[in-house]
């Protein structure tokens, strides 16, 4: 880990110095990407092949961003793409490949064992608290997670002795990132975020973070928002930038909107088996440098195949 | 009714250990059947936990998840934490048994699922990583491991402790600041394995119906004691057979 991600005095400055506006943050996918620079460390939002935030993603992969740290809970193909793109440099994560079904990841197997591309692992829980203790200003968090195993050395994890009974407690660091990517299910254009079904990490993710870019399946008026302000999990202030991208995690899943292309990733994993990294360059090539839009993207997919994953979901729901 | 595979006698044995009134944090595959199994056989009472945030779902046959957090592993839940909050459940105290499965695994239980090789930064093979599997280990009261028994997963010491059982036997886990929970039994293939109390160490106590206790010690790779009394386990019966089968009939987790 570097010392930069829990310095919360600097962390804090940053948000002190920020604009922190009621007002307009609607804009395109090409703006958001401008916001991302070299060297940067961005948090994805979501988990695994779940509410990923594909078209920021895709977004930064465009941009040819460099020297980047992907920090994640589970990461799934689109850390695999940033790997392969030359992207990332470093990924901090619990756990990572497709899913169970397509086994270990030969992209991670190729870039980690080669060198190429450091995987600092933290537990689940450790990350989350991560996100936590950035959320909430603070340097670590004390919890009982992660003692006692290998896994405290390689991000250099600390331990303290509690100051109230003596009992030895893992103090888990502060991950402050410079950006975060998330995508939601509805916002207002001023950046009033509401999410369905499952929370993940990004509430955590979006009050740590210095920059956060949202992309949101829906943009609905503010009075919709102030109707059901319960739901609101992410306030307008902490948001830099909204950009409206229906479809915005495909072909991952979008809560009780669209699931997961299964399918999608078997044709994807298969190219990988015969083809190796070539066959992830070629995917680049075709879904994230090719299609000129979100919309043109999409098109690669076909209305039919949305529509049935659209279909798989409202059942799964129902 | 056929005889159960390896999975199948995986999954049946796994779910006896779950008791009614209790709470079970399962992982996706094999440990997410055994625990829809307990429930609708004799532990109805029995709640789920999944680390994507989900709690109490109920998983409907032939639509098994395929990881932690996605829609159909949330199925008719009551409840869909963060992911932090999930964990945190079981940080407090609330989840009785953690259900994990494991790549390698050593005499004091402890589970490797992140490198192989002596040097985590250059790894002959690099796995998954722990996900959920290091925070189920040092936070649940007590933990199941669920594996198939071959010999190169049973290794004295594993190359990387991902998941904390006994560490170095004795004391250690407590001295290390986990002072609950810990790896009661193994569950296998072959047979079921629990730990000497003292020790900490391995060792065997049950057969499965038709192994032997030296079977089971030509398959792993540390010598292993016997508990006091080694019973044999009641192989799986046919209604037991049957409600697992019809949560996965596309034989997706049972091979």
């Amino acid at each position: 880990m570097k010392a930069s991600e829990y310095d919360f005095v600097a962390a804090r400055r940053r948000i002190e110095a920020k604009a922190k506006s009621a007002g307009e943050k609607l804009t395109s996918l090409e703006d958001t990407a401008a916001r991302v620079k070299d060297g940067d460390t961005i948090a994805v939002g979501g988990c695994l092949f779940s509410r990923t935030p594909m078209a920021l993603v895709r977004e930064v992969l465009r941009a040819r961003r460099r020297g980047l740290t992907l920090a994640r809970n589970l990461t799934c193909h689109e850390g695999e793409l940033m790997m392969v793109a030359g992207a990332a440099e470093r990924i901090v994560t619990a756990w990572m490949s497709i899913g169970l079904p397509w086994g270990v990841s030969k992209i991670l197997r190729e870039y980690v064992e080669g060198g190429k591309v450091a995987l600092e692992e933290w537990s689940h829980l450790a990350l989350g608290l991560r996100f936590k203790a950035g959320a909430m200003g603070v340097p670590f968090l004390p919890a009982l997670t992660m003692l006692g195993s290998d896994l405290v050395g390689v991000g250099g994890m600390k331990t303290i002795e509690d100051p109230y009974t003596g009992a030895t407690l893992a103090a888990v660091p502060a991950l402050f990132p410079d950006v975060a990517l998330l995508h939601v299910h509805r916002a207002d254009r001023f950046g009033n975020c509401q999410i369905d079904g499952y929370p993940h990490m990004d509430a955590d993710i979006a009050r740590a973070a210095t920059t956060v870019l949202v992309t949101a399946e829906e943009i609905i008026p503010e009075e919709e928002i102030r109707r059901h302000p319960d739901r609101t999990v992410i306030p307008g202030f902490v948001v830099d930038a909204i950009v409206h991208v229906p479809f915005g995690s495909f072909p991952h899943e979008c809560y009780a909107l669209y699931e997961a292309d299964y399918e999608h990733f078997g044709e994807y994993t298969s190219a990988i088996d015969a083809k190796g990294s070539g066959a992830v360059r070629e995917y680049l090539d075709r879904y994230v440098h090719g299609p000129a839009s979100w919309m043109d993207y999409l098109d690669l997919f076909g209305g039919e195949r949305l529509a049935r994953q659209q279909r798989a979901a409202r059942d799964l729901v129902s | 009714m056929t005889a159960p595979n390896a999975q199948e006698l995986l999954a049946v044995i796994a779910s006896r250990q779950l008791r009614d009134d209790t709470t079970v944090f399962a992982g996706v595959g094999v440990p997410l059947l055994a625990a829809a199994l307990a429930r609708q056989r004799h532990a109805p009472r029995l709640t789920m936990v999944i680390e994507g945030g989900i709690i109490g779902p109920e998983i409907a046959p032939g639509r098994l998840p395929i990881s932690t957090n996605e829609m159909r592993a949330g199925r008719r839940a009551t409840m869909l934490p963060a992911i932090t909050e999930a964990f945190l459940f079981a940080q407090r105290g609330f989840v009785d048994v953690g259900f994990m499965g494991g790549a390698q695994i050593d005499q004091y239980g402890n589970v490797n699922t992140s490198v192989v090789g002596a040097d985590y930064w250059k790894p002959k093979v690099r796995l998954p990583g722990t996900g959920g599997a290091n925070d189920i280990a040092s936070l649940c009261r007590e933990v199941i491991i669920v594996t198939a028994h071959e010999k190169r997963r049973f290794v004295p010491r594993v190359d990387f402790v991902t998941s904390p059982a006994w560490l170095g036997g004795g004391g250690a886990r407590a001295a290390a600041g986990l002072l609950f929970g810990g790896v009661s039994r193994v569950v296998t293939t072959l047979g079921i394995l629990d730990f000497d109390p003292a020790s900490r160490r391995m060792r065997i106590e049950a057969t499965h119906p038709g192994v032997s206790v030296e079977t089971i010690r030509e398959n792993t790779g540390f010598a292993l004691d016997t508990a006091p009394i080694v019973e044999t386990t009641a192989p799986p019966s046919a209604d037991e057979l049957a409600m697992l089968r019809a949560l996965d009939p596309e034989r997706r987790f049972l091979g």
